[in-house]
């Protein structure tokens, strides 16, 4: 990590052997490309592009055939505007609730034996294989009126709230849990023997190690959570200025024919999510170097 | 590492941009077939999922019929608008079977459909219904008409009139009702705002706010006689109010310009008084006048199950679609939309 950070800055003469072999080796492949590899970073683009480039552009293509106005109407309708912050907001709270919580259950499935790992490492990947609309039942009669627990958070926000947390739990368990695995608890241990307490082992071992997948499997939550509609539909209620997430509003403006307004709101959507992905990988870079 | 982080945040990019556009891109389904078999056609039917069982009554009738013998079907049944903006973009389709009719308008615009289409005695509609009130069993809350509605306590569930177009059948009733009776447009708005109040959900689409009233959220649900009837013939048990004041919901069907000829031959036997009696059988109004209506399983009176309300409004009377969607749903100035925004800062 530290060798390809430096790599770049440091001009090397050649003479200099480097000090980390696989640097030099990964910067040589990045700059030629033998035709195998050519071959496959053609591949790569085409399917990228046939799959996520092109459905991309077409969103920003139909959205700014309204021009700017698209834009702003969108964004001054005051019940959209609605709509998006509480989607927003929500996401970004699930997402902080499952770097913490995803983290410890990845933690707990890596270190820990204990009977029904097996079990837990199938059941968490529930809410990935679920159908929405079955996940959305699930909630409603977990948390609707005829609750068991007693309570009845159906067409509040806690609904959209643990209707994010329910869809969203798996990407961090999942990012994390094959990077825990690679790492050697020996290196813990020597860290203890050298004398670092058990909380300058996380800052200075165990986190620079695994913030880039923490921070892989916030995006992917975040990016889920901001675009989830199908367990809502049940579960929310869909009122406006209350529970009615971005997702509901795409619909809503599809449905009054209103195309343009609707790619708009998904481009905003997808400004967002980037700006959060760049974020997340801004400060999973300064926290990894932080060795 | 890198890689695989890079790799990881590829996919999330990924996964948005899949997202947003199945979010945008209509359900496009139903593999079409061509018809090549000796002796039968195939014709495409492109139609909202509740008439379902009754099409494919009507079907079963139309193939004894010397017109309907050889006819195989290929069905595609969703959401209305759904439907209607897939055959606009290129689903292949003979006949339609809409919920409304701007959704068929749609394909008169796309060119699909011929401008003549409401010509015919029945303007294009093949099944009536009314929009009615639906309530738990017993009728706890004692629910008796609109004005019920509205009393601290009542909880209503209504399809969103913003996502699902067929919703706006209920909110107009609930407006229209108040003039029928003699109220202005300014009590009208009132009472749609106290309505809205009480409204603690707005799920996606008629079906789906059945589902949350099953599952106990609400205690009241506005929905469509036809809708009441069919659940309670597949066994849901729970009780409806025609209201003495109520909107008739009017369904379209069409055929498309370059559909098979039998096609037309299916529409005239559904607008015929064999195909009407495998509507009603469903818990559909007839629009044929003199049908013979025999009893409905379902129905509140199975021998009686068409109560006439003592006022019957039509979307005729206030002004057709075009007018309907301008004045209340329109997103800036519409008399509903307004409304969520008073009542929704409110909460």
């Amino acid at each position: 990590m530290t060798a390809s950070a430096v790599a770049p800055l440091v001009e090397r003469p050649d003479a200099t052997p480097s000090p980390n072999p696989r640097g030099r080796w990964r910067r040589r492949r990045t700059t030629s490309l033998t035709p195998v590899a050519g071959l496959g970073l053609g591949i790569t683009m085409l399917w990228f592009s046939l799959l996520v480039l092109i459905p991309l552009i077409a969103i920003v293509v139909q959205a700014s055939s309204g021009g700017w106005q698209a834009y702003w109407d969108a964004l001054t309708s005051p019940q959209t505007a609605a709509a998006l912050r509480l989607t927003v907001s929500q996401a970004l709270l699930v997402t902080l609730v499952n770097i913490v919580m995803g983290t410890a259950i990845a933690w707990v499935l890596v270190r820990d034996r204990f009977w029904g790992k097996q079990f837990l490492e199938v059941v968490i990947d529930i809410p990935f294989a679920l159908p929405t609309i079955v996940a959305g039942l699930v909630l409603l009669s977990l948390y609707g009126p005829s609750s068991p627990l007693g309570v009845d958070w159906a067409n509040t926000r806690v609904a959209v709230f643990l209707a994010f947390l329910f869809v969203t739990l798996p990407f961090v368990v999942r990012t994390v849990q094959p990077v825990l695995l690679e790492l050697e608890p020996e290196v813990e241990e020597a860290a203890a023997s050298l004398g670092a307490s058990r909380y300058i082992t996380f800052r200075s071992i165990l986190l620079p190690a695994l913030a880039p997948a923490i921070t892989s499997g916030a995006a992917l939550s975040f990016a889920r959570g901001i675009s989830e509609y199908g367990s809502l539909v049940l579960l929310s209620g869909n009122l406006p200025y209350s529970t009615e997430v971005a997702s509901v509003r795409i619909l809503s403006y599809v449905e009054g024919d209103k195309l343009t307004e609707a790619a708009a709101v998904a481009s905003i959507l997808l400004v967002v999510a980037l700006v959060v992905i760049v974020v997340l990988d801004i400060i999973s870079r300064r926290v990894a170097r932080h060795v | 590492m890198s890689i695989t982080r890079r790799r990881v945040l590829q996919a999330a990019a990924g996964a948005i941009a899949l997202g947003l556009t199945a979010t945008l891109s209509g359900c496009v389904g139903g593999a079409a077939q061509p018809a090549s078999g000796s002796g039968t056609t195939t014709l495409h039917l492109v139609g909202f999922a509740v008439p379902k069982e009754a099409n494919n009554a009507a079907q079963k009738k139309f193939a004894e019929t010397p017109e309907g013998k050889g006819v195989v079907w290929e069905e595609s049944y969703g959401a209305s608008g759904d439907q209607s903006r897939a055959v606009a973009n290129g689903l292949k389709a003979d006949y339609v079977n809409f919920s409304l009719e701007g959704d068929v308008s749609r394909l008169v615009k796309a060119g699909l459909v011929d401008a003549s289409w409401q010509d015919g005695p029945t303007k294009g509609i093949v099944t009536d219904s009314v929009v009615v009130i639906v309530v738990p069993k017993g009728n706890p809350e004692g629910i008796k008409g609109w004005d019920d509605l509205v009393k601290p306590g009542v909880k209503i569930i209504t399809p969103n009139p913003a996502s699902s177009g067929s919703a706006r059948w209920n909110i107009l009733a609930a407006y229209q009702q108040v003039i029928a009776n003699g109220g202005t447009e300014a009590e009208a708005k009132a009472y749609l705002t106290k309505f809205f109040n009480n409204v603690v959900a707005l799920p996606g689409s008629g079906r789906d706010a059945t589902n949350a009233f099953l599952q106990g959220s609400g205690n009241v649900l506005i929905s469509y006689e036809n809708e009441a009837i069919l659940a309670r013939q597949s066994g849901e048990d729970f009780d409806y109010i025609v209201p003495d004041a109520t909107l008739k919901i009017e369904n379209p069907a069409a055929v498309l310009k370059d559909a098979n000829p039998k096609a037309t031959d299916y529409l005239n036997f559904v607008l015929s008084t064999a195909g009407q009696e495998e509507f009603v059988a469903k818990g559909f109004r007839p629009v044929a006048a003199g049908t013979p209506v025999g009893t409905v399983e379902g129905a509140n009176d199975p021998a009686k199950p068409f109560p006439v309300p003592s006022e019957l409004f039509t979307i005729g009377d206030l002004g057709g679609w075009d007018a309907v969607n301008a004045k209340f749903f329109d997103e800036t100035s519409g008399i509903v939309p307004q409304i969520q925004k008073a009542t929704g800062k409110s909460q």
